[in-house]
């Protein structure tokens, strides 16, 4: 089995950013893993600007910000780039198993860089009661099949959870053609920046219901409407303040969660003293000042 | 006249608490940088946003390559230039930076491609 210095599982941001890093601080055997057949990750969805304000003191979008870390991977020879490249196993040697069109790897890892992003919640994750039609997609699923795959979900949507690209993705739809009926927030103020709520809602009119919350999804086949209800102080429905809105499409828009799925079979080999229960329940080893609780195997956090 | 306004410059989201006199911007407080300020005017003067959207290709690698204007557009025309966009079928290799539509709906803005596509 071979042996690598540094490898890196994930090509966004992140993994771009540690392969670079990682150079400048002398390593010079650096495997980059990407699973997709591009570099950059979530960055070529995010088509919108907000990147690299204070990186590059520029006002860049995803794909824009993502160009400039492509080049620069491109540049260092140390870099090994694998494309098409998914991990699906990891023991406690840190020995790595990928798979690429026609062929199973197995590489040996002196240090590991998990840069493998976030994963979005789901409908059953939020605990949404009603019918189980077709027509609900997580805010990020539907950004790829608008600014990747060209392919438009629904013509009537209706958004719940205010996370960054729940507001990212009215404003999508409504520049597409589309119709977004509202925005439910069951917290009191939005989840996403207050900018995004300026330039994503209000400058197209998109009503923004905090302190409500879906109460149920109607639908045989395709999403028909929902049920909307306004809640206390305690998240508790308000009697009477409930009324429904027609719609096709339903996001779910809250924010990512660490995911490494297949990760968590070396669970048993991370260092869990001093972790929270969110810690654990994902799997990261964090690390305290700047001492890994893991040394060499690093995880990192770039939600969406 | 006073109003709040939220600079959507960068994630901070300054609050800008802004005094208006016939129309124009006298006085701005709350900015934590100078692109407070200029926002603040720009708003309540000329309202502008940075378009970005994709247009659909047609022999390329990427079916959608994704776009922006090159500089801000005015905001009540966003949707005019959205409604735009849609009809743009490119079959040409574009470079980041290079320009796609020129002079948008004549608004002297260019729309320029945001990533690489062969």
């Amino acid at each position: 089995m071979i042996e690598r210095d540094l490898v890196i599982v994930g090509a966004g941001p992140a993994g771009m950013a540690a392969a670079i890093s990682a150079y400048d601080s002398g390593v010079r055997d650096i495997l980059l893993l990407e699973r997709d057949q591009y570099l950059g990750g979530i960055l070529n969805q995010c088509i919108h600007t907000g990147f690299g304000l204070s990186y590059f003191k520029k006002n860049l979008t995803g794909p824009e910000y993502a160009h400039r870390f492509i080049e620069k991977v491109q540049a260092i020879d140390n870099i090994e780039v694998r494309l098409k490249s998914f991990a699906v196993k990891l023991t406690k040697e840190k020995e790595l198993t990928f798979i690429k069109p026609g062929e199973l790897k197995e590489i040996k890892a002196k240090a590991l860089i998990m840069a493998t992003g976030a994963r979005e919640r789901t409908r059953e994750m939020i605990h949404i009661p009603g019918d189980r039609p077709s027509g609900i997609f997580s805010a990020g699923l539907a950004q790829k099949l608008i600014n990747i795959e060209g392919l438009l979900p629904g013509e009537e949507v209706v958004i719940v959870g205010s996370g960054d690209i729940g507001l990212i993705m009215a404003r999508r739809f409504i520049l597409e053609g589309a119709k977004v009926k509202a925005v439910i927030e069951i917290q009191k103020q939005s989840r996403g920046l207050a900018r995004n709520v300026v330039q994503c809602l209000e400058d197209f009119k998109i009503p923004f219901y905090l302190s409500h919350k879906v109460a149920r999804i109607y639908g045989k086949k395709r999403v028909e409407k929902v049920d909307v209800v306004k809640v206390d102080e305690d998240l508790k429905a308000i009697q009477g303040s409930d009324f429904s809105l027609e719609c096709d499409t339903i996001l779910i828009g809250f924010e990512g969660y660490p995911g490494f799925g297949f990760f968590l079979r070396v669970r048993y080999y991370l260092d869990f003293r001093g972790a929270n229960f969110r810690e654990r329940a994902f799997g990261i080893c964090r690390h305290k000042g700047r001492e890994y609780l893991n040394p060499r195997i690093i995880c990192l956090r770039q939600c969406l | 006249m006073n109003k709040d306004l939220i600079c959507i410059e960068c994630p901070r989201s300054c609050v800008l608490k802004v005094c208006i006199e016939s129309c124009r911007v006298v006085k701005v407080e709350g900015e934590k940088c100078p692109k407070g300020k200029d926002y603040a005017v720009s708003e309540v003067e000329n309202p502008r946003r940075i378009f970005t959207s994709t247009v659909s290709s047609r022999g390329l690698v990427l079916k959608m390559i994704p776009v922006r204007t090159d500089k801000p557009i005015p905001k009540d025309r966003v949707l005019e230039a959205a409604g735009e966009i849609r009809k743009i079928k490119l079959d040409r290799p574009v470079k980041v930076g290079e320009v796609i539509t020129a002079n948008l709906l004549g608004l002297g803005v260019n729309v320029i491609a945001t990533r690489d596509c062969v």
